[in-house]
């Protein structure tokens, strides 16, 4: 279907299926349990999974096919972000334009970074990529401040121009107020929801939205990935010396990887500025650059779905566990005797709440010692054990790894 | 394959009737019964207290929780009802907000306006929070109270002194009880032409960022007004910890004062560096040379320690008010009783404001009899009050700014305790630090009630 391969199909419809699924999936707690604390379906952490797996994928595929590690994708992620703010802010409210002109813009700052940076290889590139993306943020959080908002950071405005007539959404204000984000009308916060039997789910439009631009997102890179473009790529990183001897220049090939890469992290940006009109030079900062490279190596760096689950891992810990207090664990403990539930509160207090790094990083240690493929060998692992308890004759033959 | 006719019209015509019925279940649910997002329940309503729990103020953010876990204890009639018993509203009795129990959530800001953005969708979404606030940065008060307003839910901001939080930046939905940078400027300026003269240079060191540009401006124009002179000013990297480089040519400049406008750990360090390089042992132009911090905080003096003795700022509460000043800031007393009883020791101006928001929110719910932001807000705007330990203060209708007298304070020479740090030098009286509200820009915009 659609040019893939029957796996490559059923991962595609799976992803498909998990997506719009999401909101339900993602409430698996009754509302006003005590578990209530952990469901993470609510529209802004959905929309933050599928914009930082768009973030991931396109990461991934500079990273997992030519193993060429950047340290400065949040520089394209933050100059999407800008770009789509100002169109929003200049054009129109409708987040079309935004996230249009936010892939453009990374697409050529990416080209304008690529083709310098790309000039070295191994840890050098990763340090000029490094550089440029602190540049960035140095700019954006000072020079450039009439366009960038500094330290405050940009935000839409009452006295905005918005020059697009009004049906695409132009106009400064409506009833007094800064219009928000919308599709033709559909606003990116509206929501419909849905109470059923204690629990209640929450369909947002902005998250369908995303949620769509993520598929479309994963399906290229399906494509680029099983392309002879990607096949050219993967020799990037298995013996680039062997292809250049063989007569081929690798450099233009790793341009375009790296420019696709980079605007894949312009259209999370853009995504990002229309669900949420607020940027802030702290997205370009080097930690927004490590948590991406963090999230496809927590999920399995070179597979697919990988770093999407990786990004909706680490997303989940900062949005879920900063959010849980000693408060709260004196409710969840409550029915034990006061002496062990002090101690056992004691005991969890540096991992929750400001301490939620310190849990990703017992985390992140642990699925790199015992999962050094990331959650997608657990996967697997746990795939295989199924099957081989169920299979009751095993032949001894091990299928090779796709 | 079927060939489609797609024109133009066609497809606007299609999109304007999809967008339509599309748009449809939106109005039919978020929160229709009540009209305005996040309505609460009959039995309890839940605040949302947005601090940094993490980063470079993250001390203030700790004393921040703990008034609010304070105001909430008060509210819900436990403690000795702190400030409620001093507060000239009575309309709060000691049983909720309209009978509802208070019940609250809390998240981390980080300091960063994304995260904090984050964190406060996540408060309003997930948790129905009808109220948020906090914030001990400017940005991310700006920030989080442009999400407020677009969502339609009050905010109550916290520590923020920049002028751009009620003035460029208000919004509608958006409130601030705390002073801002113009104030300090206009408190600070007779005290210090009375102390170090009117023909001094003044070298500015700024935090590169909205609060520092909008202090320095406000100090730079209230001094310059009164005859000093500015040598010069320099902007540091907020994440800028060892300011030996800047400060090392301020001696030579021909300067006599250094103006810090740096907060938090920058205004530790810049200062401890501006120490140890002896300016405040040297003379230039035939004077000894000075330094000011427009914003001082209790933390802040604790961390610079013995280096702040002597120096002059500028803040919206301390402590020791009302035993110093008198009765006309009575409140001061009842607040750093019960704060002391249950922590131990007495609480910061960012506790003192963020205490204040929480009940002046609870207080106008109570009066406006809903908890509508757009009665709230009515509620709030204009209001005069009084025993909330500032004197009598008002909240501006055009700007949602409250005013109030501001301290003029200096570091102790000889300090009894950790705590016991800064002395006030004169009370301020809030005519003196008002201005017109149009002056900073910005629109109000009208109240969003959300849903």
């Amino acid at each position: 279907m659609l040019g893939l391969n029957k796996p490559d199909t059923r991962l595609l419809l799976i992803v498909i299926a998990l997506v719009a699924a999401a909101p339900i999936l993602l409430n698996p707690f009754p509302e006003g349990s005590g578990l209530a604390q952990f469901n993470a379906g609510y529209p802004d952490l959905m929309q933050r999974f599928v914009i930082f797996g768009i973030f991931a994928i396109g990461f991934n595929i500079l990273f997992g096919l030519t193993g060429y590690l950047s340290f400065g994708h949040a520089a394209f992620l933050g100059a999407g972000s800008y770009a789509g703010m100002w169109m929003m802010k200049l054009l129109s409210i409708n987040v079309i334009p935004a996230i249009i002109f936010s892939t453009v813009i990374a697409g050529v700052i990416s080209l304008l970074i690529g083709f310098i940076s790309l000039r070295r290889s191994g840890i050098y590139f990763s340090i000029l990529t490094l550089a440029f993306a602190q540049m960035a943020f140095s700019l954006a959080a000072s020079v450039l401040t009439p366009i960038t908002g500094g330290e405050t950071g940009l935000q839409t405005n009452l006295n905005d121009p918005r020059i697009f007539p009004e049906f695409l959404g132009g106009g400064a204000s409506i009833d007094g107020n800064i219009p928000k984000p919308s599709l033709f009308g559909i606003e990116m916060t509206a929501s419909y929801q849905l109470p059923l039997a204690g629990w209640e789910f929450t369909f947002n439009w902005g998250y369908y939205i995303c949620g769509i631009v993520m598929i479309l997102a994963f399906y290229m890179a399906i494509r680029i990935f099983r392309s002879p473009f990607g096949l050219m790529l993967k020799a990037v990183k298995s013996n680039q010396q062997r292809m250049n001897y063989t007569g081929l220049n690798a450099k233009p090939y790793m341009l375009a990887c790296f420019v696709i890469s980079g605007m894949y992290a312009g259209l999370a940006g853009g995504l990002m500025a229309a669900m949420d009109p607020q940027v802030g030079a702290e997205r370009m900062q080097w930690t927004a650059s490590g948590e991406v490279v963090l999230m496809t190596i927590l999920g399995g760096v070179g597979t697919l779905i990988g770093p999407v689950l990786g990004a909706g891992l680490i997303k989940y810990f900062e949005n879920i566990f900063s959010k849980i207090n000693d408060n709260l664990l004196h409710q969840w403990f409550a029915f034990l005797p006061d002496g062990i539930e002090d101690f056992l509160v004691t005991i969890i207090h540096p991992f929750i709440g400001k301490g939620w790094h310190l849990t990703l990083g017992l985390m992140f240690m642990a699925v790199i010692i015992f999962l050094p493929g990331g959650l997608v060998e657990g996967g697997k692992r746990i795939g295989r054990l199924v099957r081989k308890s169920k299979d009751t004759a095993p032949d001894g033959k091990t299928n090779p790894a796709e | 394959m079927s060939k489609s006719n797609l024109t133009r019209r066609g497809v606007l015509k299609t999109g304007a009737v999809a967008g339509a019925g599309l748009a449809v279940p939106t109005y039919l649910s978020a929160g229709s019964h009540a009209g305005f997002t996040n309505a609460p329940g009959d039995s309890s309503v839940t605040l949302g207290f947005n601090v940094p729990q993490t980063g470079a103020y993250a001390d203030e953010g700790a004393d921040e929780l703990r008034a609010y876990e304070l105001a909430v204890e008060h509210l819900n009639g436990g403690g000795d009802g702190g400030m409620l018993s001093t507060f000239s509203s009575k309309a709060l009795d000691g049983t909720g907000i309209l009978g509802r129990k208070v019940e609250y959530v809390t998240g981390d800001t980080q300091t960063k306006p994304d995260a904090a953005r984050a964190s406060a969708r996540s408060m309003i979404e997930k948790d129905g929070a009808v109220m948020i606030t906090g914030g001990s940065s400017s940005g991310v008060a700006v920030a989080v109270q442009a999400l407020c307003q677009e969502a339609g839910i009050i905010f109550m901001a916290g520590l923020t002194h920049s002028n751009d939080t009620t003035g460029k930046d208000k919004k509608a939905n958006g409130f601030r009880h705390f002073f801002n940078s113009y104030m300090s400027g206009a408190a600070l300026a007779p005290i210090l032409a009375s102390n170090y003269g009117k023909d001094r240079k003044a070298y500015h060191l700024t935090a590169d960022y909205n609060w520092g540009y909008t202090t320095e401006e406000a100090v730079r124009t209230s001094t310059e007004a009164m005859g000093w002179e500015t040598v010069a000013a320099v902007k540091t990297p907020l994440a800028q910890t060892d300011f030996s480089s800047y400060v090392a040519p301020v001696l030579n400049s021909g300067a006599d004062v250094l103006v810090l406008n740096h907060y938090g750990a920058n205004m530790v360090n810049s200062l401890t560096s501006a120490v140890q390089f002896g300016l405040r042992a040297a003379e230039a132009n035939g004077k000894n040379f000075e330094i000011i911090v427009p914003l001082y905080s209790r933390l802040m003096a604790r961390g610079a320690g013995k280096n702040v003795a002597g120096i002059f700022g500028s803040t919206n509460w301390h402590w020791s008010l009302e035993n110093v000043a008198g009765s006309k800031y009575a409140g001061t007393n009842a607040f750093v009783q019960s704060f002391g009883q249950k922590y131990g020791f007495p609480p910061s101006q960012a506790a003192h404001t963020c205490y204040c928001q929480t009940l002046l929110y609870a207080d106008a719910v109570q009066r406006a009899g809903s908890f509508n932001p757009c009665a709230v807000s009515e509620a709030l705007e204009g209001f005069q009050f009084d025993g909330l330990g500032n004197g009598p203060t008002h909240y501006r209708a055009e700007d949602h700014q409250c005013f109030k007298d501001v301290l003029v304070v200096k570091g102790k020479e000889n300090p009894d305790n950790d705590f016991d740090l800064l002395e006030i030098v004169d009370v301020t009286p809030a005519e003196q630090v008002s201005y017109d509200a149009s002056i900073f820009g910005g629109e109000l915009g009208s109240c969003n009630p959300g849903a």
